[in-house]
């Protein structure tokens, strides 16, 4: 069973998709010694950010200790072999993919276009770079399956399967956004598609995607339903320093619990590197030491994500517990658009770029003769008309009334108690209007 | 001290029982469903007050939301059923086994809530009836797990969370107060987290100052959120089931010395109001307001106030977040004069709400400011004598009803 939590060292040349660039990756990562460490890539590269002219692949020398998943093994077996079987995805897939990897790409850029336009406000946090691991992992997901998210969240949203369009008119606060524009950029949820937000202080969201496995193991065993939805809970590398990730890694482990935590290490937590803040910066191997199975995997590069996703998801349905999977990637702009980012060297940032997942995956697809420049363009255009589409909406949606500031402080709007006259406070009009004080 | 009030509630509590337990019991149909809860409420204020169609008001038209408060088959109560007589403690225990029954998605976590029973026995034998995972003993990550609570909330299930002592929920202040409470309005209404956050807290027997925290004046500005105190086993039972039947994130306060309380309770199902308060004497002079374990200090206060020719009117508020301003502005629009009895902090504390919400509802009808009684605004000494003098004492009070009274 691959990704197995028990201690065991393998040196395999790393193979794994031959006909992707094979400039850099990394599949899974059993625990290894600290003798990895230095040889590590992943370490390498932090050496690397001031020396760009090293070259990766001499970096990525043998020390480096993987176990590639079963689903790699295989395709190791049948690698040499050009035939179509050896491809991971299938055209519609690969469509699948791009589309929605490019959906988050312009929404994302449309988001900073409409900021800087005045039509909305506030933090907004944007996923660009990053959007390999939402894609990887959301589209392996059902309906019923669950998503948390942080603030980042925009494009977690958009995978799931929440419209362009109330997105866009809850990031402009209207009244059609997917939560009446009362909860912003930060706070994106949605009950038909099962995304628990949108948090804005980080780790919060990590125990209330615990909770929704739970939900689904107590399903299982308590109410004995046929029940086996995932929970997805995506943070980044700062949240992995934070004490309500650990307490949720040892409780999800503990109950065998169906979540994937999912760490989007892009290395920076606002202007915090995160090797400052990190004593082992290796996210990773804090799953075993909780009885689950780590993986680190190449964020930037859709199929491994979704390889690895695969595995992850697998074994959450089967009841086999949590895994923790730390995808390293890159956002491609600030933490937020307040956020001058100046503290990240132009040299980082350019050598990311050239690792942009939506570039590789169309490579990819060419290489592979899975889709053509013409039906990739199609569906750009596609995209970027239901993108303008979303702007319209949202600018042409009206702003909330004054009657929906009170509405939905409460499921139950007798919580605001009993007014002086002897009638629910609720029952006074002027609550309804929202003019009433409470 | 605290012997003695436990001792003096003997006395005191068949005497705020006989205010409305029997009549409540000889109403036809009390206490069952939703309309008849209502007609049970005013049992509980034990004057009919003229004019006043409270039943009626009571009928909530809106929200699909509402708490449906579907009860089983009514029976009419029958005042020949003598009910039964259990602690606090046990009372507690029966409403979450009521309701656990009733509703499979009902599930409890916490710290030892599972194999030790509670740490005051409040969910003891609940793990051997309903499973480990029904009744979840949790690691000791009080953020993590009440988190966990608010995110199964949120996907159906209905969570019980158990602070073993309330302070320890300071360290779930971020999930009660970003997520618990906000997360029905941030997203636009559409998850609701009908959790019920309970455990006990006040100032105990000697137990130190972080054991001795009253967690209330801290949570009462989160909105989103209702609170609730328990002060008797008859409302403990039945706020703890109108708590986990309402869709609404409730906190209900406990008292750890209050737990071993007796009395005797109806046999035939009830679940109260979670926004109403309790009328637990009726008088003309002043209105005593009060929560928890105060209100044995109240009591026997009453009783010597009682004895030297005053006539308090004590109401036990019960609803900490939403106040009754019905019941309370009844009560001061007929004695004009306010004593608050409480053992929060001075500062900030319940009290200073209640103070402030009277003031600028019922300023017209107060002959007197309003006197607040709180605990001292100091950390809770072990010392048992520093201790009694930190919270308000019974002495105290009828000297403040004396001097209010003048």
């Amino acid at each position: 069973m691959a990704c197995s939590a028990t201690a065991k060292i393998i040196h395999n040349p790393l193979v794994l998709s031959s006909s992707r660039s094979a400039e850099k990756y990394e599949s899974c990562c059993k625990i290894s010694g600290p003798s990895s460490l230095l040889g590590s890539k992943f370490l390498g590269k932090k050496l690397l950010s001031a020396k760009s002219a090293i070259s990766l692949a001499s970096r990525r020398s043998g020390a480096v200790v993987a176990v590639s998943s079963d689903v790699v093994k295989e395709k190791k077996v049948k690698s040499g072999s050009s035939a179509a079987s050896n491809l991971l995805i299938t055209k519609e897939e690969g469509l699948v993919l791009y589309e929605d990897m490019y959906l988050g790409r312009a929404f994302e850029d449309m988001c900073a276009q409409m900021y800087y336009r005045g039509k909305m406000f506030g933090f907004v946090h944007l996923y660009n770079g990053q959007e390999a691991v939402s894609t990887g992992f959301i589209k392996l997901l059902k309906q019923e399956d669950c998503v948390v998210s942080t603030y980042r969240d925009h494009v977690h949203s958009l995978s799931k399967g929440v419209p362009a369009r109330q997105v866009m008119s809850e990031l402009f606060g209207k009244t059609t956004g997917c939560c009446r524009g009362q909860g912003g950029s930060m706070h994106m949820f949605s009950k038909e598609h099962n995304v628990l937000g949108g948090f804005a202080f980080i780790g919060e969201g990590i125990p209330v995607a615990t909770g929704a496995a739970f939900t689904s193991k107590y399903k299982r065993e308590v109410l004995k339903e046929d029940c086996d939805e995932v929970t997805l809970a995506f943070f980044g590398d700062g949240t992995c320093n934070n004490g309500q990730f650990f307490e949720c890694l040892n409780m999800a482990a503990l109950w065998k619990l169906p979540i994937v935590f999912v760490v989007e290490n892009n290395l920076w937590a606002i202007g915090m590197s995160h090797l400052r803040s990190t004593s082992d910066p290796q996210i990773w191997k804090k799953g075993p030491a909780f009885g689950m199975p780590g993986v680190h995997v190449d964020g930037m590069d859709v199929l491994k994500v979704r390889e690895v996703a695969q595995e992850a998801i697998g074994r959450a349905r089967r009841g086999e517990g949590p895994t923790l999977v730390e995808c390293e990637t890159y956002r491609f702009r600030g933490h937020s658009l307040a956020d001058p980012d100046e503290l990240r060297d132009p040299a980082e940032k350019a050598r990311y770029a050239t690792r942009d997942p939506i570039t590789a995956l169309k490579k990819y697809l060419f290489e592979n003769n899975l889709a053509n420049e013409a039906e990739l363009k199609a569906v750009d255009k596609k995209i970027d008309e239901i993108i303008e589409d979303s702007v319209e909406f949202a600018d042409a949606s009206p702003v909330p009334a004054r009657n929906q500031l009170l509405e939905n402080v409460f499921a139950d709007p007798r919580g605001f108690g009993i007014g002086p006259d002897g009638k629910y406070r609720c029952e006074d009009p002027k609550f309804t209007e929202g003019t009433a004080q409470v | 001290m605290a012997a003695a009030i436990l001792h003096g509630v003997g006395a005191t509590t068949p005497l705020s029982s006989v205010k409305y337990n029997n009549s409540r019991r000889s109403l036809p149909g009390s206490g069952i469903t939703e309309r008849k809860r209502a007609s049970f409420v005013i049992q509980c204020y034990g004057s009919l007050s003229s004019g006043l169609n409270i039943g009626i008001n009571r009928a909530v038209k809106l929200s699909t939301n509402a708490v449906a408060t579907k009860q089983d088959s009514v029976t009419a109560s029958t005042p020949s059923k003598p009910g039964h007589e259990l602690l606090l403690f046990e009372a507690l225990r029966e409403g979450l086994e009521e309701e656990m029954e009733r509703d499979p998605w009902v599930c409890v976590m916490g710290e030892d809530v599972g194999h030790y029973g509670g740490s005051y026995k409040v969910t003891k034998g609940l793990a051997d009836k309903y499973g480990d995972l029904r009744v979840l003993d949790t690691p000791i990550a009080e953020n993590s797990f009440t988190g966990m609570g608010i995110g199964a909330a949120m996907t159906g299930l209905r969570p019980i969370v158990e602070g073993m002592n309330m302070g320890f929920l300071l360290l779930a202040f971020n999930q009660i107060s970003n997520n618990c409470g906000m997360l029905h309005y941030t997203s636009g209404g559409q998850f609701k987290i009908p959790i019920v956050i309970r455990g006990p807290g006040g100032v105990g027997r000697q137990l130190g100052a972080e054991h001795s925290q009253r967690l209330e004046s801290y949570f009462q500005s989160i909105p989103g959120i209702q609170m609730v105190a328990c002060s008797t086993p008859y409302n403990a039972k039945g706020l703890m089931k109108a708590a986990i039947r309402s869709d609404n994130p409730v906190i209900l306060f406990e008292h750890v010395l209050l737990y071993n309380l007796k009395e005797r309770i109806p046999d035939e199902e009830y679940v109260l109001s979670l926004e109403e308060s309790e009328m637990v004497r009726t008088g003309d002079h002043v209105t005593i307001l009060t929560y928890s374990r105060m209100r044995y200090h109240v009591m026997q206060a009453a009783k010597t106030l009682v004895n030297k020719g005053y006539d308090p009117e004590v109401i036990d508020i019960r609803s900490l977040k939403p106040f009754d301003l019905h019941t309370i502005g009844n009560s001061v629009k007929k004695t004009h004069r306010v004593v608050i009895v409480e053992e929060c902090m001075r500062t900030g504390g319940i009290g200073a709400s209640l103070t402030a919400s009277i003031n600028e509802h019922f300023h017209d009808y107060l002959d007197a400011p309003i006197v607040c009684l709180s605990s001292q605004d100091v950390p809770t000494p072990y010392a048992g004598t520093l201790e009694d003098w930190t919270v308000v004492q019974p002495a105290q009070i009828v000297a403040a009803v004396e001097q209010l009274c003048r």
